[in-house]
């Protein structure tokens, strides 16, 4: 994953790695839109995807359904080779494997920066609190946030917010990360402190689904980037190729119009 | 002024007793109002018509015909208490159904994404309402939780009047109608003994506030 360009990484890494998430054949509604429609998408262990597309194209709510915070008609998501349960407990213990990232952070309100990251080991892993406060402070360490420990999420920047959102992802040693546009709601300035996070991430081998319309992230560190349009993939290669040569028209119509201005 | 004077002793206890109805119901109704909440708002269809239901028929009823239900039909059908919990059980499940729909507004109140996130590190539905929701919930319910609870410590006075005990409002009762005291003095005790109560109440809600109140 150190070498980000190179297409594949077929080389460096064990060939060929697993599986971690499997879509197939899913598709969605919402009333009369199909915003998924026959979608197959596989992401492997280590990789870091990053899904593209015009809004509306259905990349948010694809990146939703590998967590079922969004429900699919039809077709199948297997994470790390089983199914996605249904709902209760089964599901609860799933979402713990996967850390989500959302574009308007979510931290919880009512907790310092310090008791986010800790909720989650502590309630759904049962990890002491003695435990959980050491890993939340070195997580806290990584996202350049330590010093902001013991405030509310209100009081911060959203760049600080949404580092400690990764942070609280983070806490959960999950297999694999969601990013659903986490630099979307941020303020210009901010947007590389978040990116300089995820890029660090990428590089230490985490298996990351990026929605973004950073395409210097996604030239800097994806594997291989997913184009969407009206709810299918159009298009899916690695960030060199896909900038360079995209084969589609939406694809080459969609970049003229991020790139020129 | 002397009806007042007079049986200072008879408005004390009748005061602590009105006290104590409205401790025992504020307790019974926030949690009962608490559980039926949770009901509304969980995934499971049963539990959100249990708690549908609930709402729709007990806040739909007049206060008297829940009383009466409690403390005439449950005997009936050999369902036996004191009238004094019986009375209590009846405050706390009419007033229950105003604290749920009080608690539901904060639950909306409290943005989806919470929810998400507290779903999204893995915590199950209990858990995220417990953890997430419920806490900023209640901050932002304290206003029209606390409307409930102030009139239910009014209502407290029809449950007196069933004759749960020697409460505010059967003292006064007695003292009007079976000693022939001037009913003017003696209700204007009364009252001043339901402000001695509501007062403290609407201090006690306003502190509770400005302790929960968060910073968005």
């Amino acid at each position: 994953m150190t070498e980000p360009a190179s297409s594949a990484g077929a080389a460096a890494a064990p060939p060929p790695s697993r599986p971690l998430v499997v879509l197939e054949g899913v598709n969605k509604h919402f009333g009369a839109l199909h915003v998924l429609q026959d979608v197959d998408l596989t992401v492997h262990e280590g990789e870091v995807v990053v899904v593209i597309g015009p809004s509306g194209s259905g990349k948010s709510t694809l990146c939703r359904t590998i967590n079922r915070l969004e429900t699919i008609e039809s077709g199948r998501i297997l994470l790390d080779g089983r199914p996605l349960p249904e709902e209760g407990k089964d599901l609860a213990r799933l979402r713990a494997e996967v850390g989500m990232v959302f574009q308007s952070f979510n931290l919880f309100a009512h907790m310092t920066v310090l008791e986010n990251v800790m909720v989650g080991p502590v309630k759904a892993r049962g990890v002491d609190k003695g435990t959980a406060r050491r890993t939340a402070l070195d997580l806290l360490e990584r996202v350049g946030v330590t010093d902001q420990r013991d405030k509310y999420p209100a009081r911060l920047s959203g760049g600080q917010q949404q580092r400690v959102a990764i942070a609280r992802a983070l806490a959960m040693q999950p297999k694999v990360m969601l990013f659903d546009e986490p630099t979307s709601a941020l303020d210009p300035e901010m947007i590389n402190e978040v990116l300089d996070v995820m890029t660090t991430l990428a590089r230490e081998g985490m298996t990351m689904v990026v929605v973004t319309h950073e395409m210097g992230f996604a030239r800097r560190a994806a594997n291989r980037v997913v184009f969407m349009a009206d709810g299918r993939v159009v298009e899916s290669a690695d960030p060199e190729t896909f900038f360079t040569a995209p084969r589609s028209d939406r694809a080459r119509d969609f970049l003229s119009k991020i790139l020129t201005h | 002024m002397d009806a007042i004077t007079e049986n200072l002793g008879l408005f004390g206890r009748g005061y602590l007793l009105s006290l104590q109805l409205c401790l025992w119901g504020l307790a019974g109704s926030l949690v009962l109002g608490t559980v039926v909440a949770a009901c509304r708002v969980s995934p499971v269809p049963p539990l959100r018509a249990f708690g549908t239901v609930w709402v729709g028929v007990v806040r739909n009823c007049p206060l008297t015909v829940v009383l009466f239900a409690f403390a005439f039909g449950l005997p009936e059908v050999g369902v036996n208490g004191s009238y004094w919990w019986l009375g209590i059980a009846a405050l706390v499940v009419y007033t229950s159904a105003f604290v749920c729909e009080a608690l539901r507004s904060g639950i909306n109140a409290v943005p989806a994404g919470q929810a998400e996130a507290a779903r999204a590190i893995g915590l199950t539905f209990t858990q995220s309402l417990r953890s997430v929701v419920l806490p900023q919930a209640f901050r932002s319910s304290v206003p029209p939780v606390g409307s409930v609870l102030i009139a239910m410590i009014k209502n407290s006075a029809v449950v007196g009047a069933f004759g749960v005990g020697r409460d505010l409002f059967s003292v006064g009762n007695s003292l009007t109608s079976a000693q022939g005291y001037a009913a003017l003095p003696v209700l204007t005790g009364v009252a001043v003994g339901y402000l001695l109560l509501t007062l403290p109440a609407g201090g006690a809600l306003a502190a509770v506030e400005r302790k929960v109140a968060i910073a968005r």
